[in-house]
């Protein structure tokens, strides 16, 4: 009865290993998703209080006043006890462990408070100048369109050569059927990481270098692609086809209007795919992208970060801006996306 | 939007309908399979097979130009300069030192980073495998992170890990010393895989789980009607049938962990010195980030690299020819 009880499948009450996973599982669910949300909460942060340390888990700001005489705003703090218990002063300069204060009523006094005495005078201020600033001081709508640009355009040519190249592959007889599909898969083996410096030479004869088709045209072929639709379109029964045929549609038509609506489910796995691979991609753009009129978001976040160390606050606000787009698709097609990388094994 | 995509669709069809007929009506029905083949085959041709021979060329050759006419034939020095070392196990006795010590950080960048992920991506895949509430929750949680670009990854861990970060002051709280993360070489070196396992881990959890998920139920009906204990069923049963997903897994994330670059490129930029440089950054610095550019070097370089690859890619093909079968 006991070992009824306690075991694994087919019971409907929680035992101690479950909890022991939930537990795991938090964890799991704080590593994973932690660093995101506080990504995100410190994105509208104002730079005062991303410069506070330590930092708080809400946007609370340091508020300060103007004072007659300060060419700076000072901060204000609450005297929690002391001499001046109660006041609300703002604070000139900080010496040793000890503050000295002004009171922005009587700016003629000079007060020195412990600083263990005074607490900062907080407010929730959410600043949304993060975001709206991005559009004005940076032109951060420049680069969201050079990467839109690239991964709108990349993925309608890869979906569509590819499945043309596959549409060939599952659906013809002809000499050299075998060898060109070996061909194309090879390609797995020959990553773009290991033909830089020629590929380089390749695209810079074209023209190419600083223009987006320097990362498109290179990108559009994809062995993964072929493969993927190939492997599905086996599955569409060639009598649909030769159907067709016989009231006479040409091999584009029975290519476009059967076989392309029929490959949708593996189409929309390409092209999420597509979407990811181009949207995310680093090492080629950074390689042939150079002025920066023509970065993708990835290569302006990573030159702003390089030079704008302290300016945490844009480059807070314009990574939660590039991980957007991203994380909205994959709420929305999150069970289609993990099934289609289950089955296909690929990234 | 979705009247708009199909006029778009339409306006396609209708666009290359009659170029493709007279394709068609010329070269006969059967000989089509080539006109929808040749897009493909031509970007592999210009942008995957003639930079391979090319790139033979250019390890072969020197100096900072990069047309193949104006550079000098140097045959194998290329490589002889990169493989000239007093002993490979100690970077500064070799003549291109940042080279070696490139290759002992990826070496043991990849060891560390596939052995801790494979670990703790079967641990979570176990426990998702379980009967447990909100697990599709869980899994989508576990795979977000893949999906994020690795400059946005890089960047979400550098502003956790900055000097007056929030790891720092949890360190504080703790009653802990603060420490510079990123700028002691050998936490730099962790931070970079740890980073890399969370961007990536999610994607080996799933693979894993359907691996699972394909083990049949009646296995362990039987090994239950036996009283078989749990932990053994996990290393009779669970472990020996999900080995060929493993090795699928293992070799998958060797060669990603081979080319690792964009993300650490980004979070240390393979300092602090040359702590976290590895193999692809070498590559990039050498041939495309410092001047004059010793295209040549980064050339032979990437071929060497291209040697292990093609060794692990040859072990993926036999992992899954071996999966396929017994799956």
């Amino acid at each position: 009865m006991l070992r009824f009880l306690t075991q694994r499948r087919g019971r409907d009450r929680l035992d101690m290993t479950d909890w022991i996973a939930f537990g795991v599982l938090g964890l799991g669910v704080f590593l994973m998703l932690g660093p995101v949300l506080w990504l995100v909460l410190s994105s509208f942060k104002t730079e005062a209080a991303l410069q506070e340390y330590p930092p708080r888990l809400l946007p609370l700001a340091p508020q300060f006043v103007e004072v007659e005489g300060f060419e700076t705003a000072l901060q204000r703090f609450r005297v929690i006890s002391g001499e001046h218990e109660g006041r609300e002063l703002a604070q000139i300069r900080r010496v040793g462990l000890n503050a000295q204060m002004i009171d922005p009523a009587n700016p003629e006094e000079r007060l020195n408070v412990h600083i263990n005495d005074r607490e900062a005078v907080r407010a929730v201020q959410v600043e949304t100048e993060n975001y709206t600033g991005l559009f004005t001081r940076f032109n951060f709508l420049l680069y969201f369109w050079n990467s839109t640009f690239i991964t709108v355009v990349a993925t309608v040519l890869t979906v569509l050569f590819n499945s043309m190249a596959a549409f060939a592959l599952a659906k013809y007889r002809f000499t050299g059927r075998t060898s060109v599909f070996l061909l194309i898969i090879a390609t797995l083996m020959i990553p773009p990481t290991v033909t830089l410096v020629p590929l380089f030479l390749v695209v810079s004869q074209m023209g190419l270098i600083n223009s987006p088709w320097a990362v498109i045209w290179p990108a559009i072929a994809t062995p993964t692609g072929v493969f993927l639709l190939r492997q599905y379109m086996l599955t569409i029964p060639d009598d649909l086809l030769d159907a067709a045929r016989m009231d006479n549609a040409s091999e584009w038509r029975v290519y476009w209007k059967i076989v392309l609506p029929l490959s949708a489910p593996a189409l929309a796995v390409l092209i999420i795919f597509s979407v990811m691979w181009r949207w995310n991609e680093f090492l080629w753009p950074l390689i042939v992208l150079n002025r920066s009129e023509v970065f993708t978001l990835q290569l302006a976040l990573n030159s702003f970060q390089g030079e704008l160390q302290t300016a945490w606050s844009s480059l807070l606000a314009m990574t939660v801006l590039t991980l957007l787009p991203i994380t909205l698709v994959f709420a929305f097609l999150q069970k289609f996306i993990t099934q289609g990388i289950a089955q296909s094994g690929v990234k | 939007m979705a009247a708009l995509v199909r006029a778009l669709y339409e306006g396609a069809f209708n666009l290359f309908e009659k170029p493709m007929q007279m394709l068609q009506y010329s070269l006969g029905a059967h000989r089509m399979a080539w006109v929808f083949l040749l897009p493909n085959l031509l970007i592999f041709g210009l942008f995957t097979y003639l930079p391979i021979m090319l790139n033979v060329w250019y390890a072969s050759t020197s100096g900072d130009r990069i047309l193949l006419g104006d550079r000098d034939w140097v045959g194998t020095a290329n490589f002889a300069t990169l493989l000239d070392c007093g002993s490979y196990l100690d970077p500064n006795t070799c003549r291109r030192d940042l080279f070696w010590r490139a290759v002992h950080n990826t070496g043991w960048f990849v060891v560390l980073q596939v052995g801790f992920m494979i670990l703790l991506s079967l641990i979570a895949a176990l426990i998702l495998n379980r009967n447990i509430p909100l697990k599709g929750f869980f899994r989508a949680v576990f795979f977000y992170p893949v999906l994020l670009s690795p400059v946005v990854v890089a960047l979400i861990w550098k502003w956790i890990l900055q000097r007056n970060g929030v790891l720092n002051a949890g360190m504080d709280w703790a009653g802990m010393d603060t420490v510079n993360w990123l700028l002691d070489p050998s936490w730099a070196f962790f931070w970079i895989v740890f980073v890399s396992i969370w961007a990536n881990m999610g994607f080996y959890v799933l693979i894993l789980l359907a691996g699972l998920q394909a083990i049949p139920g009646d296995v362990y009906e039987a090994a239950e009607m036996d009283g078989t204990p749990a932990w053994r069923q996990l290393f009779r049963i669970t472990l020996p049938l999900l080995t060929p997903t493993l090795l699928v897994v293992m070799v998958l994330s060797l060669i990603r962990a081979v080319q690792a670059f964009d993300e650490i490129y980004v979070l240390t930029g393979g300092g602090p010195g040359s702590a976290t440089t590895l193999l692809i950054q070498y590559i990039y610095d050498v041939g495309f980030a410092t001047r004059p550019r010793q295209f040549g070097l980064a050339a032979a370089a990437s071929l060497l690299m291209a040697g292990v690859l093609l060794v692990l890619t040859l072990l993926q093909l036999a992992a899954t020819r071996k999966r396929a079968e017994e799956g």
